[in-house]
């Protein structure tokens, strides 16, 4: 394939970049052919998203060099990566999400008639773009009232419309759902058929298997090798990324669920108040909450957590009566929830890694009103050495973490506070393989210690994997309980696509 | 990084100080001094009160006229109500915590927004305080001088210099501000919500209680503000007692390292902006080259020069840090 062409669309070599206290990149190189699909893959903190800033220009180099046609090229501002035909599609969508898909795709180039926005002639070129997308909406539709899914593919309806001839994502699925993953997919394979080159970089090896041309492995901020599509295999991969085996990925051993910590009876969350949902959960069980995306695990998760009040129904936790008007009264019934969205509700990322890691415990451990220093060094120690969190010191700001370095960090601050019931929501979303599987493990031990944990996510494997039964949901209810002996991905799918139990089993 | 801003600040101030005694030599008269430490021991209480507010990423515009309200409505109380002092003041003073209830309770369950609702409350207590007084000057005449004391007397150093009570009361304050803000786990908890309410209430605290607890903070600390500042003066006009005072209490503030986007700010800090904002003054009414109308025009520069610098030295040193890291790695 393209793979021979002479001249690579883009040389990176020997590119280096440090943070205080930190060295992002020892000297990196990378080629990027015209109409490849290239993953890039490493652990938390390995540089990933750092070179890829550089390449969009969002960040400069400290050395090295950037080739680009053959040609050296300054990427010394986003526009500049633009000119050069580089577009990076950021995890965090930069959507307004007030206006319409085509004044989105169009924003700030916006075709005019004089002084005025030429509607007409707008409308008429996004339909092109989204159609390049795979996406048959009007262009005139709001940009709020879309999916996750669908707002990223208006980013690159988005990057195209400015002639992107290398399109970068980072870590573009973490927050889509397996269909809309799979559209994405045709989407990326359909530009690779049109000559666009897109560097990829995912922590979900499955995705890479799938997609990658070659695969480039980045570990802490040097090449760790360069896999073709031939050789890119799972253990491969990880092998590469850690430089060891994984063996045993889920470690699950058997322990006798204890007795009933939280049970749930016909509680209704306000978003889907026409459903009752009612369950138990057990001192030292693992409970997977499977379910497509919008089916309302979260809402179900905020609602036990306080976060939302429930629209009716009630609970028990330990035996008594438990309706949480807040976090806090879940808390303080030992009830801790890591969730969904870390940037917004798991971390202040302004403050330092310790501040966030004894947050929620400080009202246990004051000391009459006063902060107990070291209590929360003590914490902020145990959990960046437990949880093997990647940064410079316990004081640096949480902002500048790697993303999976944050979700641990997230995870800390929970763990901190023993809780007796652990309610998770996509706990290792963008966390590399090794960190997934020291997570998983570690929700192994909280078990056997008789911890009872609740854990969402649209990760079959890991639900299949971890998990002592299943919860099903399908648009508010539950649609079904799964024990493990009964396990199969297709019985979970069934369930979670509004299947009957009874058909299921 | 507030150490840096603070050093900063206290910089321009040194500047300011020494620019103004080397213009003019009625500058450091002990009485020119007294006076200077005076004002800026009264502005830094009510300066302190506005910062928590700030902090949490609101803001309080009805300061001024909450010390207007209870500057005026002390002396009416005690001289036109007849009401006996010892019950006059705490009668002003729970006035000024539910003033800051008040706010607290519309701003975090009724969802106004901050600038909304203290911006009605400085058109509300202005009007009310000027409503019940007629628009009569208030103050106690020659009565009630051991009172008055608080705010007037002076612990004497040399013969002709001592200092000025409310420094000494400004100086408690400050310290228990400065104790709550960095060592109790509400301090904490104000410095979190700043920065995301959303992550600090997922991680188990009372949001709504700690926002109403800073907009208490802040009126009360202007209801103290108020009395004392009635007492100094001895003096109060309705209709222009306490005018733009938030406007100087919210700029020290700013001065001192607080973010209006909340989340920063340190008492020290603070203390040191409000001194300046009062040197500046001082350097207006001394010098005789600045023509004393264009004192707001100063003053403004000065802050937009601070707030500028602040952000260049900011940048800099980013700056340095990198290329640090890049010689060092
Ligand atoms: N602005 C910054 N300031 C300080 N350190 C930074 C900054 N950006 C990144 N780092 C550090 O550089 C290293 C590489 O980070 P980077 O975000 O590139 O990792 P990554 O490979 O994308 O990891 P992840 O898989 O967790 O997203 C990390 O140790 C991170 O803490
Ligand atoms: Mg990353």
């Amino acid at each position: 394939m393209a793979a021979a062409s002479p001249s690579p669309l883009l040389t990176v070599e020997r590119v280096t970049k440090s943070f205080p206290g930190v060295r992002a990149l020892k000297g990196v190189s990378l080629q990027v052919q015209s109409g490849e699909v290239l993953a890039v893959i490493g652990e938390n903190g390995a540089g990933k998203s750092t070179l890829m800033k550089i390449l969009a220009g969002v960040q400069e180099p400290d050395s090295g060099t950037i080739t680009i046609d053959g040609k050296p090229a300054r990427l010394d501002s986003v526009l500049s990566a633009l000119r050069h035909g580089i577009a990076l599609i950021h995890q965090e969508l930069n959507l307004a999400d007030n206006l319409s898909a085509a004044a989105n795709i169009f924003l700030g180039r916006e075709p005019r008639r004089g002084p005025f926005i030429d509607f007409a002639s707008m409308n008429e070129r996004a339909t092109k773009f989204l159609k390049d997308v795979g996406l048959r909406i009007p262009p005139t539709t709001l940009v709020r009232s879309l999916t996750i899914g669908r707002q990223q593919l208006i980013e690159i309806a988005k990057a195209l419309s400015v002639n992107a001839r290398l399109l970068i994502m980072d870590e573009p699925t973490s927050s889509l759902s397996a269909a809309e993953s799979e559209t994405l997919f045709a989407v990326i394979r359909q530009l690779r058929e049109r000559g666009v080159s897109v560097v990829y970089i995912s922590h979900r090896l499955g995705e890479v298997r799938e997609l990658a041309d070659r695969v480039v492995v980045l570990r802490d901020g040097e090449n760790a090798g360069e896999l073709s599509r031939a050789e890119a295999t799972h253990e491969n991969m990880v092998r590469h990324m850690v430089g060891r085996d994984l063996s045993q990925f889920y470690a699950r051993r058997p322990h006798p669920a204890g007795d009933v910590v939280l049970e749930l009876k016909g509680l209704r969350s306000p978003v889907w108040p026409q459903h009752a949902v009612s369950f138990a959960l057990r001192a030292g069980e693992i409970v997977g909450l499977a379910g497509l995306v919008g089916a309302g695990r979260t809402e179900l998760l905020q609602t036990i957590f306080g976060v939302v009040a429930p629209a009716g129904g009630t609970m028990t936790a330990a035996g008594r009566p438990f309706i949480p008007q807040s976090p806090r009264d879940a808390i303080e019934t030992g009830i801790a929830l890591v969730p969904e969205d870390r940037k917004q509700e798991g971390l202040v990322l302004g403050m330092d890694v310790a501040e966030n890691l004894s947050l929620p415990s400080l009202r246990r451990d004051q000391r009459r009103g006063f902060l107990n220093f070291p209590r929360e060094r003590e914490i902020s120690t145990e959990m960046i050495d437990g949880l093997r969190i990647k940064t410079p010191s316990a004081a640096q700001i949480v902002q500048f973490l790697s993303g999976g370095n944050q979700q641990k960090v997230v995870l800390g601050k929970w763990l901190a506070l023993d809780p007796k019931v652990l309610l998770l929501d996509e706990p290792t979303r963008g966390i590399d393989i090794g960190a997934k599987r020291e997570i998983y493990a570690l929700m192994d031990q909280l078990a056997a210690r008789g911890v009872a944990i609740l854990f969402a996510s649209s990760e079959m494997e890991e639900v299949l994997g971890m998990s002592d039964r299943v919860l099903v949901m399908h648009e508010g209810r539950l649609s079904g309980e799964v024990a493990r002996a009964e396990l199969s991905e297709e019985t979970v799918m069934h369930l979670a696509t509004g299947g009957d139990r009874r058909e299921a089993a | 990084m507030q150490t840096k801003k603070i050093f900063g600040i206290l910089s321009l101030l040194v500047a300011v100080v020494l620019f103004t005694a080397s213009q003019s030599g009625s500058f450091l008269d002990p009485f020119n001094l007294e006076n200077l430490i005076r004002r800026t021991s009264l502005f830094g209480i009510i300066s302190i009160g506005v910062a928590f507010v700030i902090i949490t990423g609101g803001i309080d515009l009805s300061i001024g006229s909450v010390i207007c309200l209870v500057g005026c409505g002390l002396p009416w109380l005690v001289m036109v109500q007849k009401w006996p002092l010892a019950a006059a003041v705490p009668a002003v003073f729970s006035v000024a915590v539910l003033i800051g209830v008040a706010h607290g309770f519309l701003i975090t369950r009724l969802k106004i927004q901050p600038f909304v609702v203290t911006l009605c409350g400085l058109l509300l207590y202005r009007g009310l305080a000027r409503g019940f007084t007629q628009d009569q000057t208030m103050g106690f005449q020659s009565e009630y001088k051991g009172f008055r004391a608080l705010a007037t007397a002076e612990i004497p150093i040399t013969d002709q210099f001592g200092i000025p009570m409310p420094f000494v009361l400004l100086v408690v304050l400050a310290v228990l501000a400065a104790v709550f803000l960095n060592r109790t786990i509400y301090g904490r908890y104000l410095l979190a919500i700043g920065r995301n309410e959303e992550a600090a209430r997922f991680s188990g605290i009372n949001t709504r209680a700690m926002i109403l607890v800073a907009y208490v903070i802040s009126a009360t600390m202007a209801g103290i503000g108020g009395i004392l500042f009635m007492m100094d003066s001895n003096f109060a006009q309705p209709s222009e007692f306490g005018n733009f005072y938030e406007l100087y209490a919210i700029a020290a503030a700013v001065l001192g390292g607080c973010s209006l986007r909340g989340g920063e700010g340190s008492i020290l800090g603070v203390l040191i902006g409000t001194a300046l904002m009062q040197v500046l003054q001082n350097m207006i009414n001394l010098v005789d080259w600045i023509p004393t109308n264009i004192e707001f025009a100063v003053i403004g520069a000065v802050i937009l020069c601070g707030v500028v610098a602040d952000e260049v030295v900011k940048r800099m040193a980013a700056l340095r840090r990198a290329a640090q890291a890049r010689t060092g790695a």
